[in-house]
């Protein structure tokens, strides 16, 4: 892989992860006064999708979006603000952590029920086909959305249809704090459930950022040729807690061990290890990426500590439109 | 001499000839539900629009009714404009989450940035042992989350106007309809027109007491102000027809006129529609009214499915003539000298209704 693609693949990765541990440093301050679901640690995927998306693409995402509606080029500055409740955040303060949108670059819209956005990110992808546009339509979920009635209604219509939709499945292992082992059955797999329901569908190592960029390269290329929908189960873990900024390794639903074998395989120091390898003369220049999106994303918390909450005469605006 | 502009039609049929004006002048509507390219196709609402507007804008689908509903909300971020169809209430049920946690608050959740311009036809079944799980008015449900609009019309006109200004409208529309009005029948223009979801109509004018009303209890309003006349009580009905957002106004300006209130609900009675017309005149003037006011509603169970047990349930004009009796403290005895006829048959729309849904 060319060197310019791996630091641009290595940018976006550090940013959604500055972000996410400064939304967990900032979390204690009581300012972000709504529920957070971090992806630290899971970030991977989004990042190398970021460099394979186009601008005209459409993206739906979960309570936990902060890194897909980032690599998908939503502002940085309105996310923010939109956690910390003010006024010019991506929903004026009336979604917060969970409801996140940016229409300039076809972020649709995350949602808080788990896998409630598939099915929109699937009729995103049936607009497509009807008005012949071109775009795919991406779906992101996690391993719980499996378990849920929309997951088979929504693939089922993708199939039956043939629409250009990807879904993007990652499973971190947990549901809040209930394990796979208590949710679906035990030799199961995601990836091959899919396939079963008529999608063409595929496993990656979601820690491994070569890996997952060349499943997506080659399925989004598929699909983009007309292929029909494909399905991709990542496997991935969050290091933090389901919901809030902390490590919850002490409470007992998952092992310390389980969680050190995963932190190990930090995706991001391997990508930048890789960088260095290929090309030791980097390490200013990774250097100078870090500072900046350091300096951009401390900003952005500053702006959005500074800013009006919503004025009371919006509470009753928008119900409807007009 | 007929006029030109004018067709005899029914309720579907009209449904059906605004389905087809929508997707003429727009291309951006589509339609789809089970069945609607179906030979029945959905009680002759959708017929012949495949072959007139093609298989990519109108489709059978799976029946998969929570999945349909959010794959609309999707179709319509991208500007489409989709008219979805239930043959029932009851099966729309399993959409709940993409209807009240995506579709109602789609718009205010993110900030005003896209609405959901979807409407979902539900019909409301009726009679023949329809049961307790295919014959549900479900409109206080619909109405009671913010963001909805929640229509009932109870006539070819309004059908055809409501549907059209409900596939224009920018929010998403509950369109219920009533499986029984699908025969009634009227002349009604050719050409496009709107009728507003906003607007309640007086479809009778009176003095002596308001019957608010709405859907299939319409007609049967009307039926019972005709015989009303009879005992020179001069009753005014006015057909709700849009249950969210409701005409107070029309409702307010009526009563203060009249000075007594009768509400008909074709739904359950605790939590109802009637529940909220009632409070709401008492709560902004608990002196406007003469007499305490009354409703007529279905009882507080699930309907059953038996010829022997629906007879004691459904209303019909009878039963809304006793209450205004009742309200305006008039002796019953008079009811014997209307001589009311009764259909032969309670759980059929018409003499020629053989089943079997």
């Amino acid at each position: 892989m060319k060197l310019n693609l791996l630091k641009n693949i290595y940018r976006e990765f550090f940013r959604i992860r500055t972000i996410e541990e400064d939304l967990a440093k900032n979390y204690n301050d009581q300012k972000m006064r709504c529920p957070v679901h971090l992806s630290s640690g899971q970030e991977a995927v989004a990042a190398v999708f970021s460099n394979i998306v186009k601008k005209r693409d459409f993206a739906v995402s979960t309570h936990r979006g902060h890194a897909h509606y980032l690599a998908k080029g939503g502002n940085l500055n309105k996310m923010i603000a939109e956690i910390y409740g003010k006024e010019d955040g991506c929903s004026s303060g009336k979604g917060g952590s969970m409801h996140l949108i940016d229409l300039d670059v076809n972020f649709m819209g995350s949602t808080a029920i788990v896998g409630n956005s598939m099915p929109i990110g699937v009729g995103l992808g049936l607009s497509l086909k009807i008005k012949k546009q071109k775009g795919l339509s991406f779906v992101f979920l996690g391993d719980g959305a499996v378990e849920s009635g929309v997951f088979y209604e929504a693939l089922n219509f993708a199939a039956v249809k043939k629409l250009p939709v990807i879904f993007i499945c990652e499973n971190n292992l947990y549901s809040v704090y209930s394990s796979l082992e208590v949710r679906q059955p035990k030799n199961r797999k995601i990836y091959k459930l899919a396939r079963e329901i008529g999608i063409k569908s595929e496993h990656c190592d979601g820690m491994d950022s070569l890996k997952i960029y060349k499943c997506l390269k080659r399925t989004i290329s598929e699909t983009r040729r007309g292929k029909g929908p494909q399905f991709i189960e990542f496997s991935t873990y969050r290091w933090r807690e389901h919901c809030g900024p902390n490590y919850d390794n002490d409470i007992g639903y998952r092992t310390l061990k389980e969680f050190e074998f995963w932190k190990k395989k930090d995706p991001l120091s391997k990508l930048k290890k890789l960088i260095l390898k290929k090309s030791p003369g980097q390490k200013k220049s990774l250097i100078n990426i870090e500072l900046s999106i350091k300096k951009e994303v401390k900003e952005s918390f500053q702006r959005a500590k500074n800013m009006n909450f919503p004025k009371k005469s919006s509470l009753f605006k928008d119900v409807y439109a007009k | 001499m007929p006029n030109k502009n004018f067709f005899e039609t029914n309720f579907s049929n009209a449904i059906n000839n605004a389905l087809e004006i929508a997707m003429k002048n727009d291309k951006n509507v589509i339609c789809y539900g089970l069945g609607v390219t179906d030979p029945k196709g959905v009680f002759g609402t959708t017929t012949g629009l495949e072959k007139k507007f093609g298989k990519h804008r109108v489709f059978d689908v799976p029946t998969s009714e929570n999945a349909l509903t959010g794959i609309g909300i999707g179709a319509s971020l991208n500007n489409l404009r989709c008219v979805m169809t239930h043959q029932r209430v009851d099966f729309f049920l399993l959409a709940m989450d993409q209807l009240v946690n995506n579709a109602s608050k789609w718009y205010y959740m993110y900030g005003g940035k896209k609405s959901v311009p979807i409407t979902i036809r539900l019909i409301v079944g009726r009679g023949w042992g329809q049961g307790p799980t295919h014959s549900q008015n479900l409109q206080s449900w619909f109405a009671h989350i913010p963001g909805l609009k929640v229509v009932m019309p109870s006539n070819p006109y309004d059908a055809k106007g409501m549907l059209l200004s409900s596939i224009y409208d920018p929010n998403p529309v509950i369109f219920l309809e009533n499986r029984w009005l699908h025969y009634t029948k009227a002349s009604i223009p050719k050409k496009k027109y709107f009728v507003p979801i906003n607007k309640a109509k007086i479809v009778k004018k009176g003095k002596d007491i308001t019957i608010v009303s709405m859907s299939y209890l319409t007609p049967e309003a009307i039926i019972a102000s005709k015989y009303l006349e009879k005992l020179k009580i001069s009753s005014e009905v006015i057909d709700l027809r849009s249950i969210k957002p409701i005409d107070f106004l029309t409702i307010r300006k009526s009563i203060k006129k009249t000075k007594n209130l009768l509400v008909l609900d074709t739904g359950f009675k605790f939590c109802s529609v009637s529940s909220e017309i009632i409070t709401s005149i008492l709560e902004k003037n608990h002196k406007i009214l003469k007499n305490p006011p009354n409703r007529l509603t279905m009882p507080d169970i699930p309907e059953p499915t038996s010829f022997g047990l629906t007879k004691h349930i459904y209303m019909t004009h009878l039963e809304i003539i006793s209450k205004v009796l009742d309200i305006l403290k008039i002796n019953k005895k008079y009811l014997k000298k209307l001589k009311i006829s009764k259909p032969k048959f309670h759980d059929v729309p018409n003499e020629g209704f053989k089943g079997p849904f």
